[in-house]
């Protein structure tokens, strides 16, 4: 279990205010189809992603980003019990969708490019730190029921 | 991993003249992030007294990464033989663990977003982490 301390917890509350789910999931996930291309193996239902401006106008991955940043709303909500919250949706990544887990860094790199863009110098190396170390946590939550 | 095509090193080329002129604060910014972020690459620096962000050994070689950098925006054609004696330096001198290239590279990435939140689309995304990935295979190169 990772522990946190105050100040990293009221660090990742502090990011997770200055972010709109609208808009930063959407973007995220556009950016990882399309900086890492091979993720769209696992989007065969979202239509059109052959180019980069089919992607960033497809309502459907718009749709789904905004799925993805809300499950990570429910991490930010339990950060001492990550792994029991996302129990379901890694055993859900494994046995049902076949993602591997390495995909999942990926996106949590996107994310934290992402909300760079929106936050600027507001994410100080520190931040940036406390940020990566919270996305860490649910990447390896989302593995936990890999076997 | 491909390499650059025509339109990528067009797309490299114009993203870096216009971050040109911050490419030393950029430099500075990622390799203190790498540090703090990273902490295992400290081990790197271990002969360094001044580790903390804005030191002015952190700052030189900032200026000194970007520096590589900024060359191998004009060896885009043939990165390998460009970097021949960087990658030499890395392999045999500093002998720098491969994997800390894409972690340097993570964060030059992060701090282009920042410092041009509007620039950095995901177009310029994907070409400058192209560009940085075939740099870092061009350094590790003469590893072995």
């Amino acid at each position: 279990m990772v522990k946190w301390t105050d100040q990293e917890r009221s660090t990742v509350r502090a990011v997770w205010e200055q972010i709109n789910i609208d808009e930063v999931g959407p973007e995220a996930l556009a950016r990882v189809l399309i900086v890492y291309p091979w993720t769209e193996r696992y989007f065969g239902s979202l239509g059109e992603l052959f180019t980069a401006s089919a992607v960033l106008n497809n309502a459907k991955v718009a749709a789904h980003g905004r799925v993805v940043l809300r499950a990570l709303d429910e991490a930010v909500k339990n950060m001492d019990n990550i792994e029991d919250t996302y129990a379901a949706l890694s055993q859900l990544h494994y046995e049902k969708l076949h993602v591997d887990p390495d995909n999942f860094r990926l996106l949590a790199d996107c994310i934290t490019i992402t909300v760079a863009c929106k936050l600027r110098s507001a994410m100080g190396p520190q931040v940036q730190a406390t940020w990566q170390k919270f996305l860490s946590a649910v990447v390896d939550a989302l593995q936990s029921q890999y076997h | 991993m491909s390499s650059l095509t025509a339109k990528d090193k067009e797309t490299v080329k114009a993203f870096w003249a216009k971050m040109a002129s911050k490419a030393q604060d950029i430099g500075a910014d990622a390799l203190n992030r790498m540090l703090i972020v990273y902490p295992q690459t400290k081990t790197y620096f271990s002969h360094w007294k001044d580790l903390s962000p804005g030191s002015a050994q952190v700052l030189k070689h900032g200026k000194t990464v970007m520096g590589g950098v900024e060359y191998a925006v004009t060896q885009l054609d043939d990165l390998k033989a460009g970097l021949l004696s960087l990658s030499e330096l890395h392999a045999f001198t500093l002998r720098v663990d491969p994997a800390n290239f894409k972690i340097l590279s993570h964060n030059i990435l992060v701090v282009m977003a920042i410092t041009f939140p509007e620039d950095f689309t995901p177009e310029v995304h994907v070409c400058m982490d192209k560009f940085l990935a075939s740099l870092a295979l061009a350094l590790a190169e003469k590893y072995r």
